[in-house]
């Protein structure tokens, strides 16, 4: 078996199984028709143009497509923190306005309190609830022992490396028990090799709390060894372009990048992502030749 | 390949410790160690000195003026007494034309130039002199008024000024309230406020506190609402989707994540306060290191001058010492301050 034979569409049994029983669960987030507009001075942009689908009950669903196709829009348009400019967001099919605690959101940047220690960022979602100081701090000791930062409890966000603050941020939103937590390109600020193990933890924390997860990426390899689905977006205006079921069966481990059905999805990212035709012969961005040759000639 | 990475990651911390660079004699914003550091400082307030004393103690550089030690038979000088040297010159061509017995004296700078050695000299006697009015203040009696009337000026103008700022800062219909009165108001200049403070707040405390609070509280407001407007929104952000709502969005995370740079705007309006002082002490009636300096300057003792005027100095630079490092205290999170 290899990548030119083998169908990213082939799915093997028990992960056909296993996403059949995803779809037979509750919707959680259903988006319905979403559309985006920012106005740049006289014209318009369209960043997102009646995008609808839904995730499942501990679901977890990447979100990918091409810069410049909305998808960190569509993660702050689900947190609340931007209107839609058209559709609608439900949450266990009520429409959501506005930021709440029931929609956890883990950002780009390194977002924790400096002010706090590890301890009290995990806390301040519960303070906000008005729940007592000790229980949220039995809660808050209790996460930090799931990621293993129990011993940083008390030390402050600069003291830590990025992938431990990450680490955090990801328990100081699920310790409010969000219904879904969003990720907007969480890793993309960490090096190559943090990010795989922040993958692997990520996956681990995933597999033993009751969480739907909508995790935006740019990074091919990472949504296909994190995700169930894909939704690929196009990008200018950004549109559905293809819902991937990825034919991996779980738990995902680090054997299974090279294995020929993760090289077929990829393959098809790939193709959907970089395939399009941004790449043909009206291509805006030509590449140019490095000039190597001038230098020789100097020396 | 491994090896190459750590040469290349090494070089940046060789140049940290000093090393020069072959041809790089211009380093733009190149750290500097500890010894360097304290060792120009040192030198920032060395060199005035050295100028001062050079011009003080070498007697060719400048003195323009002549020290009688003995008059001989000029009638109008007197041992003690300054005079130009084109005057102290025609008194000698008189004399000797005249032979008359001729004047004597020492090259020395005017009265208001006081050496290093005086100014230092009259820091301790300036505080161990008796005041000389009758119901004068001793010097640290004088200090003590100062340090009075800024510290009630200043509290009073952060008690308007911190709170205001921060709504400002925060909120976008308040600021637009607040701040184009303000900051037409700040252009006022704080001491023509003198007279009118005086008329409503008597001669006393009062009208020199008010300068100060006028002086600083305008600035105050822009200066704390510019601050806290650069509050981090992404922190804001996460706490909207952590729950946080309405005022707990300021007490528990605008607030927090600009207390420091809230603490080191203060700081900085603590020595604009201290540039009004002077200013406000004239007023009604002077009190404070004011009234001191005017006394001392009336009987011309201009090393008690310059002591005094030294003395503010120290006192504004102290307390900013002082508040600096309980900063980093307070603050131990806060970076830019370690």
């Amino acid at each position: 078996m290899n990548a030119d034979t083998l169908s990213y569409l082939d799915q093997p049994p028990e992960v056909q199984a296993r996403l059949a029983r995803l779809k037979a669960r509750n919707v959680i987030v259903s988006v319905e028709g979403v559309s985006k507009r920012f106005a740049t001075g006289q014209s318009e942009v369209t960043a997102l143009e009646s995008l609808s689908f839904r995730t499942h009950q501990r679901e977890f669903l990447c979100v990918i497509g091409p810069s410049g196709c909305g998808k960190s829009t569509l993660a702050r348009i689900l947190a609340g923190l931007e209107p839609a400019s058209g559709g609608v967001v439900r949450l266990d099919g009520k429409p959501v306005q506005g930021p709440g605690r029931e929609r956890g959101m883990v950002f780009q940047g390194y977002t924790l309190f400096p002010w706090l220690s590890v301890r009290r960022n995990v806390m301040f979602g519960l303070r906000m609830a008005n729940i007592s100081k000790a229980e949220a701090q039995r809660q808050a000791d209790e996460w930090l022992a799931l990621v293993g930062l129990e011993k940083f409890a008390d030390a402050y966000p600069h003291q830590l490396s990025g992938g431990m603050k990450q680490r955090v941020a990801i328990i100081r939103a699920l310790v409010n028990r969000p219904r879904v937590l969003l990720m907007d390109e969480p890793f993309s600020a960490l090096d190559a090799q943090t990010r795989q193990r922040m993958q692997a933890y990520l996956l681990e924390i995933w597999r033993k709390v009751d969480i739907t997860i909508i995790f935006i990426t740019h990074d091919l390899d990472e949504a296909v060894f994190l995700a169930d689905r894909i939704l690929v977006l196009d990008a200018h205006p950004g549109r559905l372009r293809e819902m991937i079921e990825v034919p991996l069966p779980r738990p995902r481990d680090a054997a299974q990048l090279a294995s020929p059905a993760f090289a077929a999805t990829k393959a098809r990212l790939e193709a959907l992502i970089h395939g399009g035709e941004a790449h043909g012969e009206d291509d805006p961005y030509p590449a140019v030749p490095l000039l190597t040759s001038v230098s020789n000639e100097v020396e | 390949m491994l090896n190459a990475v750590e040469v290349v990651g090494a070089k940046p911390a060789l140049s940290e410790t000093g090393d020069a660079v072959p041809g790089q004699w211009f380093r733009v914003r190149a750290p500097l160690t500890r010894r360097v550091r304290i060792f120009l400082a040192i030198c920032s307030f060395l060199l005035p000195l050295a100028v001062w004393s050079a011009v003080s103690y070498v007697p060719f550089l400048w003195h323009p003026d002549v020290l009688i030690s003995d008059p001989g038979d000029v009638d109008y000088f007197l041992p003690g007494m300054r005079v130009t040297k084109a005057t102290f010159a025609s008194e000698i061509a008189n004399s000797k034309t005249n032979h008359t017995d001729p004047p004597q004296g020492t090259p020395c700078n005017p009265v208001y130039l006081p050496a290093p050695g005086d100014v230092l000299a009259a820091f301790y006697t300036s505080f161990t002199t008796p005041p000389q009015d009758q119901d004068g203040l001793w010097l640290h009696q004088s200090l003590w008024q100062s340090i009075q009337t800024i510290f009630w000026g200043f509290v009073v103008s952060s008690i308007i000024g911190v709170p205001l700022g921060i709504l400002c800062g925060a909120h976008s219909g308040i600021a637009r309230l607040v701040e184009p009165f303000v900051e037409f108001f700040r252009y006022l200049p704080a001491p023509a406020f003198g007279t009118l403070a005086v008329a409503v707040l008597g001669i006393y405390a009062g009208p020199k506190i008010a300068i100060i609070v006028i002086g600083t509280l305008f600035q105050q407001i822009l200066i704390i609402a510019n601050t806290t407007r650069k509050a981090d929104f992404a922190l804001v952000e996460a706490a909207l989707t952590l729950g946080t709502r309405n005022l707990r969005l300021l007490t528990s995370v605008i607030i927090p994540s600009v207390l420091p740079d809230l603490y080191r705007d203060q700081r900085i309006l603590l020595g604009w306060a201290w540039t009004y002082l002077i200013v406000a002490e004239l007023i009604g009636a002077t009190t404070g290191i004011s009234l001191f300096i005017t006394q001392q300057s009336r009987y011309q003792h201009y090393a008690n001058v310059y002591a005094a005027i030294a003395m503010i100095g120290i006192l504004g630079l102290g307390t900013d010492l002082v508040l600096a490092a309980l900063g980093r205290k307070l603050f131990p999170w806060d970076k830019a301050a370690a």
